[in-house]
């Protein structure tokens, strides 16, 4: 028997492709010369193979949203960072983009986050804490300094305030001399999973939604090659769900969030090749490279049975991976190297597109960078020693692995079907139903810790008296002080009715059905604060308390 | 475990900005299981809100979770929060992501004990037993 059309088919695309993108080598090859298969796939090609594994870069995208995923380019290794001031941040950026960081990513602090100033009463304590705080435009413009915004692609780590955040790197990238065309990023914008397992919400789901929406249709038109979310299952996994849990209830907050996308009168083609995801990299290797495929798969699903996607970009899941900070030890911490190695490898064979590894002491605190370093250098040893890039999806067609794709597809979309059956998202959350689940999931696997049926390395099992403390990253508590009076100080150098100006106009905004962007936009460029724009938007959409 | 005989009321709180709050609600629901009533306050309570919950529930400890790295301001403000609402003598208990060196100036802030990562449950729920067995017998 020949090879099946569809795999000719295939082929002579990707040689279309290889001959405009190449990939990162001209041959690959193991100790001793053999070829390395780019490709492998079975003898016999049938219906079932091309329904349900089918081949990387088409639908449905089990093998992987590329057609030679590593063997074109690596994931981008983009480690999640910030602290302390925007300077403190700043150096820490350019000593991993020095160290061969390939993207940035954006840790904010608690205050920023929530849309408090520095010098609010609630952000006592908190300021540059777990991340950087950023006050105002002026914040942003230290954080990114000698930092081209055309150069990099930059996560930021942001939901509630993510239009505001969004603004004010589009604003740098302007003072910089960079066309706002041609920034490359992500904000994560997605405020359900925030109700529910990650806690920075600001205002209610409704007004949220609409902040949302309307950056996707801002950016859609000024910021092409943003990604516009970055909808978030690593939260919800991190406070407790299972991985099945985890896909289910990310998938279906896409849903709601294409949905009120379509609600709000945007084209589903034009803004859902911008939808990214994030996903949590545990420790059971094989259930975690299995998600990730079934996740890719059943978004595929949805996209195309459920809305009616017309462009292959809007069936593509793309993700970011994160290893998984609940299973660092505080115990042992050398320990948490291995495990970040085994988590980061099921996010490569589960084909991610980009990747942060964690630090081993972040049981304990901020990392070291020295920390950092070992982290990122894990990553550099799977992509350039342990040869997994070299060829794609090396692990489909396993019995295994295939059999675990299928039932973790299966049983995220039952707990999908139950959450569209209480009315969706929105109601699954006031209800309380989502949060129940992932209680229940944590509960269940803190208790299996604890009675020794589950074994952690060094917790339960393996353990040892630690007579030497590691050195711990710690943020000086004159920050605090600092950012404040620099925020003074920017408060008396700026123009204050262009502020008044501007906050007025935001104003009118919110209240009527306008996009929120360009006023927020304008608002930031006078140096309004993140903690006034907020306000602002507190005034007119209310709160949200949990 | 052993089901105790009188039941305690305790309360655990998130003061700060910190929404992690995986830990705070399986020691809430461990202690539950354990025996003891327990309110919790959710996440995003500034200490004065903690120590007013504390008070009018008539709780017997407090426990605090804070994983943010805000621990050596919110730890003692709500101590001086349950001071200032006349209930000083509510012993509090933290827990959360603590380096070791920090945990003696909490506990010369008036932290009654600091349980990091690690920490089997049957020990904090221990300390929580003892800390209201020494609260009421001071009462008394």
């Amino acid at each position: 028997m020949g090879k099946h059309p569809e795999y000719i088919d295939w082929e002579k695309e990707l040689a279309k492709n290889l001959s405009r993108c190449p990939e990162r080598k001209e041959k690959f090859t193991n100790h001793g010369g053999e070829d390395i298969p780019r490709l492998a796939v079975p003898d016999q090609i049938d219906e079932r193979y091309l329904e349900n594994i089918g081949f990387p870069g088409r639908y449905p995208y089990t093998r992987g949203v590329q057609p030679t995923m590593y063997r074109g380019r690596f994931w981008t290794m983009r480690q999640y960072a910030g602290f302390s001031t925007a300077s403190e941040s700043n150096k820490r950026y350019r000593y991993l983009l020095e160290h061969g960081t390939t993207g940035l990513s954006v840790a904010f602090d608690l205050p920023t986050q929530i849309g408090y100033d520095s010098d609010h009463p609630m952000a006592a304590g908190e300021v540059g804490k777990v991340g950087v705080a950023i006050d105002s435009l002026a914040d942003m413009e230290l954080l990114f300094d000698r930092i081209p915004l055309d150069k990099v692609s930059t996560s930021m780590t942001i939901n509630a305030p993510a239009a505001i955040l969004l603004a004010m790197y589009a604003a740098v990238a302007e003072k910089q001399g960079v066309e706002i065309s041609r920034i490359r990023g992500t904000i994560q914008n997605d405020i359900l999973k925030e109700y529910v397992a990650r806690g920075t919400y600001i205002f209610p789901p409704k007004p949220s939604l609409r902040l949302i929406t309307d950056t996707f249709k801002w950016c859609t038109e000024h910021t092409p090659e943003f990604n516009t979310i970055s909808i978030s299952g690593y939260h919800i996994r991190e406070a407790g769900s299972t991985a099945v849990q985890e896909v289910a209830f990310t998938l279906a907050n896409g849903i709601t969030y294409v949905q009120a996308a379509l609600d709000a009168g945007l084209e589903l083609d034009n803004f859902a090749p911008r939808l990214s995801f994030f996903f949590n990299a545990s420790s059971d290797l094989l259930e975690e490279i299995s998600k990730f495929r079934a996740a890719r798969r059943l978004w595929a699903r949805i996209m195309k049975d459920r809305f009616h996607a017309k462009k292959p970009a809007s069936l593509m899941l793309r993700f970011h991976t994160q290893t998984a900070g609940y299973t660092l030890t505080a115990q042992q911490i050398d320990n948490n190297i291995v495990r970040v190695a085994i988590q980061a490898l099921s996010a490569v064979l589960g084909g991610t597109q980009s990747l942060h590894t964690n630090s081993r002491d972040e049981a304990l605190s901020l990392p070291t960078e020295d920390s950092v370093r070992t982290a990122l250098r894990t990553q550099q040893v799977i992509a350039h020693e342990s040869g997994v890039a070299n060829t794609v999806d090396p692990l489909a067609g396993s019995y295994f692995i295939e059999e675990l794709t299928d039932r973790i597809e299966v049983q995220a979309s039952e707990l999908i079907a139950k959450i569209d059956k209480a009315g969706g998202v929105v109601a699954a959350i006031e209800d309380g139903f989502i949060q129940r689940q992932i209680e229940n999931s944590a509960y269940e696997y803190q208790q299996e810790i604890e009675k020794g049926e589950r074994i952690i390395v060094g917790v339960n099992e393996f353990k040892i008296d630690e007579q030497t403390k590691p050195p711990l990253l710690r943020v000086n508590p004159e920050v605090e002080n600092g950012q404040v009076l620099s925020l003074k100080t920017v408060r008396e150098e700026r123009d204050n009715n262009n502020v008044e100006e501007a906050l007025a106009n935001l104003s009118a905004c919110a209240r009527s059905s306008s996009n929120l962007m360009p006023e927020i936009l304008a608002a930031v460029k006078t140096y309004a604060t993140l903690g006034e724009i907020c306000h602002v938007l507190r005034e007119e959409f209310g709160e949200y308390r949990g | 475990m052993p089901e105790q005989k009188k039941t305690y009321r305790v309360l655990i709180g998130k003061p700060g900005l910190d929404g992690h709050d995986r830990g705070a609600k399986f020691i809430a629901r461990a202690l539950r299981d354990a025996g003891f009533e327990v309110v919790y306050t959710g996440i995003r309570r500034t200490p004065e809100e903690i120590a007013a919950a504390a008070v009018q529930e008539d709780v017997s400890a407090v426990g605090l979770s804070l994983l943010s790295g805000a621990h050596m301001s919110l730890f003692p403000a709500v101590v001086r929060a349950l001071r200032n609402a006349g209930a000083g003598d509510i012993p509090v208990l933290g827990g959360g992501i603590i380096p070791d060196e920090d945990i003696g100036p909490l506990k010369d802030s008036g932290i009654n004990a600091v349980y990091t990562p690690g920490t089997p449950v049957d020990k904090i729920i221990a300390a929580f037993r003892s800390a209201c067995e020494s609260q009421e017998a001071g009462r008394t």
